[in-house]
């Protein structure tokens, strides 16, 4: 299968081309410019391996949780090339990329959900492959969900920004930990190629992104409740 | 040519096919007003998580109402700017790689453009030149209008735009929002004139507006509380004081530029009243009025189709590298004609 992976889910933008077991991969760190880089690197990638857009069998995209603006971006350039294309869309979670890209065996992805908030999720690895033991949530660092027994590495971005308060949560649960990974469309295109495989894609219209944090403005009803004004 | 045109730079989704030899072919609006009113106005981040939903069930009822597959698209043109970043960010994001995947040119497309070229879509189009009163909820400006892409700013709000001043007056009113066409229904059933209220601007040497100081008024008149005629005579009042200096400047625009036509677009162009008073004290003038047709007012995809057709017939479209960017402010007087 010839799969295109996006993810732009934090300030680590990437692209990647999966070729029957071959990876090919662009990217790099730059906040807030994903429109300038996404679909030219993609381009690029398409080149470098001598294939056309119509070559490809499906979109795997970061679905979230991870950035607003960036997960509409890949996620409104998969809807525009699926669509164009004729090509299913698999959604993965970042986190669940984030966790592979770690390259643990138990791993707690977490990253950095702003407002003093991170988003964390649990993963098992076998055989290349996270199984959820901890499905994504957002919380306060100090509040996160403990994963059962030991032997886990801390990933994520979210330990770098809120180190003391996640360790206050998790004591002794985490064995290691690497804040310097972060999601790849590496890592997402691998995740989407057995679900694609499987008929799992999605017509366009349906990919959407997983926010995670639901609740982003007050009704006019809940600001007056709160002691606000009209 | 046929042109897949993509608005979303705000509260509305809009998606149209506009065809250079047929004309318009099919648009479809999706509106969030429902979603926004228990907000009191537009939440961007709602907007945006919006529109990543509508896009394609959008763009399957415009190609069915077309009749049109979409290998029949020839350019897909969005709205690149002004606007809320994060909403723009969808249509480009979706409109580019849309565009990339059919092997044609995208076009970003800045939305005032769009509203004024709108008229154009109307079935007695004005020739050029002439000069444009652009009244939205986001935007209050004269300009003249020499050809597409030709366009010099005249005259401008300093302040609240037209139809900001609507929507805020009537929330002070208790029209709830978006209060506007509410405030407007109030006014028909009410007498201007009882209460006064000033027409900011209106003798000034030059072709720019104020509409912040109305709003004040109105609160201070609101003060204690309104009986419900009251509010209505209050709301009409209002209404008269703004439309008669949008007539007053844009028909003195229009005379200044020693031109005879005046095309009227954005939301505020569907005010009955605004109409009304345009039409009449135009004619004295000999001066013609066009406007938009009515569903074209609001934001919408046609007229961004209409501008890329235009943009498209004009000039050679460059080669399609993907890469794209919005400019969510964005001055109408900086665009270039296409040459």
């Amino acid at each position: 299968m010839k799969i295109l992976g996006l993810e732009t889910s934090s300030r680590r933008l990437s692209v990647a081309l999966w070729l029957d077991g071959r990876l090919l991969e662009r990217g790099g760190d730059y906040p807030n410019a994903g429109s300038e880089y996404v679909l030219p690197w993609a381009v690029e990638l398409l080149a470098e391996a001598g294939m056309a857009l119509g070559d490809l069998d499906g979109i795997g995209v970061g679905a979230g949780p991870g950035g607003f603006v960036g997960l509409r971006l890949a996620c409104g350039i998969a809807q525009g090339l699926a669509f164009g294309l004729d090509l299913p869309v698999v959604g993965v979670s970042t986190l669940e990329a984030l966790a592979l890209a770690a390259g643990g065996a138990r791993v707690l992805a977490c990253t950095d959900a702003r407002m003093n908030e991170v988003y964390v999720a649990a993963y098992e690895i076998h055989d290349g492959m996270p199984e959820t033991i901890m499905a994504p949530g957002v919380f306060p660092p100090e509040r996160v969900p403990v994963p059962p027994g030991s032997g886990w590495l801390g990933a994520g971005e979210g330990f770098s920004v809120y180190g003391e308060r996640l360790h206050e949560a998790l004591g002794t649960t985490l064995t290691a930990v690497s804040a310097d990974v972060w999601p790849t469309a590496a890592a997402v295109a691998r995740l989407a190629l057995p679900r694609l495989a499987r008929g799992e894609g999605l017509d366009p219209a349906l990919a959407a992104p997983r926010y995670v944090r639901d609740k982003v403005a007050l009704t006019t009803a809940e600001r007056l409740a709160r002691g606000g004004v009209r | 040519m046929l042109v897949l045109g993509v608005e979303s730079s705000c509260d509305e989704t809009g998606l149209a096919l506009y065809s250079t030899t047929r004309g318009l072919l099919a648009h479809a609006v999706h509106s969030q007003v429902k979603m926004h009113e228990d907000y009191g106005g537009v939440v961007p981040e709602l907007a945006s998580r919006d529109h990543i939903r509508r896009l394609i069930p959008l763009l399957r009822i415009v190609l069915d109402e077309a009749a049109a597959e979409k290998d029949d698209i020839d350019a897909v043109a969005y709205t690149a700017g002004p606007g809320l970043a994060g909403a723009l960010l969808v249509g480009a994001s979706f409109a580019e790689a849309l565009a990339l995947s059919l092997g044609v040119p995208a076009l970003p497309i800045h939305h005032l453009e769009g509203h004024l070229l709108s008229p154009l879509l109307a079935k007695n189009p004005p020739n050029f030149p002439f000069v444009a009163l652009l009244v939205s909820g986001g935007h209050t400006q004269l300009m003249r209008v020499a050809g597409v892409g030709r366009y010099e700013l005249l005259g401008e709000s300093l302040d609240d735009a037209a139809g900001e001043a609507f929507d805020k007056t009537a929330k002070l009113l208790g029209l709830g929002y978006p209060g506007g066409p509410a405030l407007a229904s109030l006014a028909a059933t009410g007498q201007a004139g009882r209460y006064r209220l000033p027409r900011p601007m209106l003798h000034t040497n030059d072709l720019n507006f104020s509409f912040s100081g109305l709003k004040t008024a109105v609160l201070t008149l609101v003060g204690g509380g309104l009986a419900d005629g009251d509010r209505a005579d209050l709301a009409a009042e209002f209404q008269e004081a703004v439309t008669e200096v949008l007539v007053a400047k844009a028909l003195r625009a229009v005379r200044t530029c020693k031109l005879d036509r005046l095309v009227v677009a954005g939301g505020v162009g569907a005010n009955q009243r605004l109409r009304q008073r345009l039409d009449s004290e135009g004619a004295a003038l000999n001066i013609r009025i066009h406007y938009p047709e009515l569903s074209l007012c609001t934001d919408n995809g046609a007229m961004i189709a209409f501008c890329g057709a235009q943009r498209l017939q004009a000039a050679a479209a460059g080669q399609n590298h993907g890469a794209f960017a919005i400019r969510p402010r964005w001055p109408l007087a900086e665009l270039i004609a296409p040459s």
